[in-house]
């Protein structure tokens, strides 16, 4: 059926083109219609005609009584692009073009945030980036103000204003020194889009361990542990310990569990016990009775 | 055409005679996996009888093998079957025994010592397990007695544990499609350089996962000419922890088998990381790491598991560093018996002796795996 379509709507641009030099009814088009909005398309002579128009991914035909105008509903023509009428009557054509433009009024933000997760003080580590559409998804290509808003649960509020450009519009951000979900929102007019951006804590720092008797072995703990900007770091991230004696050695991969790491080792005197979290090493203990 | 006809007969009646020679006179292994008559030899000798134990094992015929024990009254079938195989589901219990040597260690008149050595074919490779047997003399024949390892039993008790765990929900088929799924952890090659073996290239590193979250990672690598055309790609395969916890670093290894490094213009790394559910327990203590010099060079320690939660399968992947803190080797073993809660395990990994002189240091990491999944 489509290829028939197809077929149809060719044969008419094809016979458009051949029949334009022919004599024939006259049309009246207008320059360009707003996507959605009702329009007319005006005619001139007498009996009865074909009105075919032709669309990106749209096409209708009217049985038109020419010298009349034809009334086209709202809604009818939505697709933006460049369009094809062509009213015929018996054997003669006539044809003209005419443009269907995005509404001007924002509907629908296509907002994309990258990362959903970063760590904390990153200079612009948010990027986001909006895309304007109208109600029937047609890009928007006027430029408008779009306003990007990066708030965190601090109250900590990030705010840029940027023009768009051919429909899109796009920032960075900085992520704060605290960690948290924000909420990334553009604006433009009363239409917004949401996004979260997870910011989380940075690497250990200042990794402290202390260390206790507990019958035949040793309670290694660290201290709460937290990152430069004084976040807890969260909970499952890995602390190694390490005890070194004698040409031996003991490790132990431990998670944080309530913001501290700890476990017991065996309690050898003499021993030197290290502790790191991935690449941040911490202070070093030398365990004597 | 005619000719090939005679072929086709001639390898039709060579088929037949084969089928009937290896009826009539079948090889004694052949009859025994069969079902037929036993293996076993006359136990004339300490070697013929740890031979038929070996053999037995082999089989799996449990039952023959216990009673041929001399000690068999110390335990019961079940706990020698178990002493074999794990008390507990581990890599022993899905493997079989592939071959079996036997090697005289001393011997008198009435007494002898003789190590059985048995090479499991395992889900994750070839496994060993030694055992040094006492045998006696009992009239004409000789008796093994099997050197039990019991299982410890442990007292029961109440573990507390903070159970830590992430889960993860994905981006839906219904979301917007401007809605960003979640983040693939962010990991980091912290080392890495090739270096040249006898067997080809092969690449060494270190990968850490810098991020928040658990990340499943793998590494991969291409090397590439010096005029950049790829000469071969390669992974870590089990090389390698997968499951990599916040902060936590894994060594890797990927060879490049029959390739010379002089060939090799630049690699391509392309570490891989995705974002999976995953629990922090269990914690494994590795304690008394000792490396010991060529020869035979390795590390040896245990593992104690501090969980309460049994582990099945063990892998411990040693780093080995020279004096400057550069990778020299990376190696691992897979331990054959489940990590009971707080019951020390030895391991040994061995390093290839002219990198040995090298050694001045060495990390070690273990991925665990438990029923039901990687914990």
């Amino acid at each position: 059926m489509r290829i028939r379509l197809a077929f149809l709507l060719g044969g008419l641009a094809v016979a458009a083109m051949t029949l334009a030099f022919a004599e024939g009814p006259n049309m009246s088009l207008p320059k360009t219609v707003e996507a959605g909005n009702a329009f007319s398309v005006q005619s001139t002579g007498s009996g009865k005609a074909t009105l075919y128009i032709i669309g990106p991914g749209q096409a209708l035909k009217r049985d038109v009584q020419l010298g009349k105008t034809t009334f086209f509903s709202a809604g009818s023509l939505y697709n933006a692009g460049h369009y094809l009428a062509v009213l015929t009557e018996d054997s003669s054509a006539q044809s003209g073009t005419f443009d269907v433009v995005p509404s001007s009024k924002p509907e629908d933000l296509g907002f994309l945030a990258k990362p959903s997760r970063l760590p904390v003080g990153l200079h612009d580590g948010i990027t986001g980036a909006v895309y304007v559409f109208d109600a029937y998804h047609n890009l928007i290509t006027t430029p408008m103000p779009v306003s990007f808003e990066l708030s965190n649960p601090s109250g900590t509020v990030q705010k840029r204003t940027v023009t768009d450009r051919e429909g899109a519009a796009w920032t960075e951000m900085d992520s704060t020194a605290q960690q948290g979900i924000d909420k990334f929102v553009v604006r433009i007019g009363d239409i917004s889009s949401t996004r979260v951006v997870g910011q989380v804590p940075g690497d250990p720092c200042g990794l402290k361990m202390s260390a206790r008797q507990s019958g035949q072995k040793l309670q290694l703990m660290t201290d709460p542990v937290r990152d430069c900007n004084g976040n807890a770091v969260p909970d499952g991230t890995i602390v190694t310990f390490t005890e070194n004696y004698n040409g031996g050695q003991s490790t132990v991969d431990v998670p944080l569990k309530h913001g501290i790491a700890e476990v017991q080792i065996a309690a050898i005197n003499g021993a030197t016990i290290s502790v790191a979290s991935g690449v941040v090493l911490g202070n070093q203990i030398r365990w004597e009775k | 055409m005619k000719n090939g006809r005679i072929l086709a007969m001639l390898l039709g009646a060579t088929t037949i005679a084969l089928v009937v020679i290896g009826t009539v006179w079948p090889v004694p292994s052949a009859v025994a996996y069969a079902g037929g008559e036993s293996l076993r030899r006359s136990s004339s000798t300490p070697e013929a009888a740890v031979g038929n134990l070996g053999n037995e094992i082999r089989m799996q015929a449990w039952h023959e093998a216990y009673l041929s024990l001399a000690n068999k009254a110390q335990f019961t079938e079940s706990e020698f079957t178990h002493d074999l195989t794990g008390y507990y589901p581990s890599l022993l219990t899905y493997a079989t025994v592939d071959n079996v040597e036997v090697l005289p260690l001393h011997a008198s008149a009435n007494e002898a010592e003789v190590e059985l050595k048995l090479q499991w074919s395992t889900v994750v490779g070839s496994s060993v397990s030694t055992r040094d047997l006492h045998l006696t003399k009992n009239g004409d024949t000789w008796e093994p007695e099997w050197p039990i390892v019991k299982e410890p039993i442990l007292p029961p008790q109440v573990i507390p544990v903070n159970y830590l765990r992430w889960d993860v929900i994905y981006r839906g088929a219904g979301d917007d499609w401007g809605v960003q799924d979640v983040e693939a952890p962010h990991v980091r090659i912290v080392d890495m350089h090739p270096i040249e073996r006898a067997e080809g290239v092969v690449i060494l590193g270190e990968l850490l996962n810098e991020d928040v979250v658990p990340a499943y990672v793998s590494v991969g690598a291409t090397l590439l000419s010096k005029n950049q055309s790829s000469i071969a790609t390669e992974d870590s395969f089990d090389h390698i922890s997968h499951l990599l916890l916040p902060k936590q670093v894994t060594p890797f290894l990927i060879k490049f088998p029959d390739v010379a490094l002089s060939d090799v213009g630049s690699i391509r790394m392309a570490p891989l990381s995705s974002l999976i559910p995953a629990s922090a327990d269990p914690v494994i203590e590795i304690e008394n790491e000792q490396l010991h010099p060529i020869p035979g060079a390795s590390l040896t320690g245990q593992l104690i598991n501090q969980s309460g939660q049994i582990v099945n399968v063990a892998h411990v992947l040693g780093t080995f560093y020279d004096k400057t803190g550069q990778v020299v080797w990376i190696a691992d073993e897979y331990i054959d018996r489940a990590l009971l809660p707080q019951t020390p395990v030895p391991f040994e990994i061995h390093i290839p002796e002219d990198l040995a002189k090298n050694v001045s240091s060495q990390r070690t990491v273990i991925a665990t795996y438990c029923s039901g999944g990687p914990q």
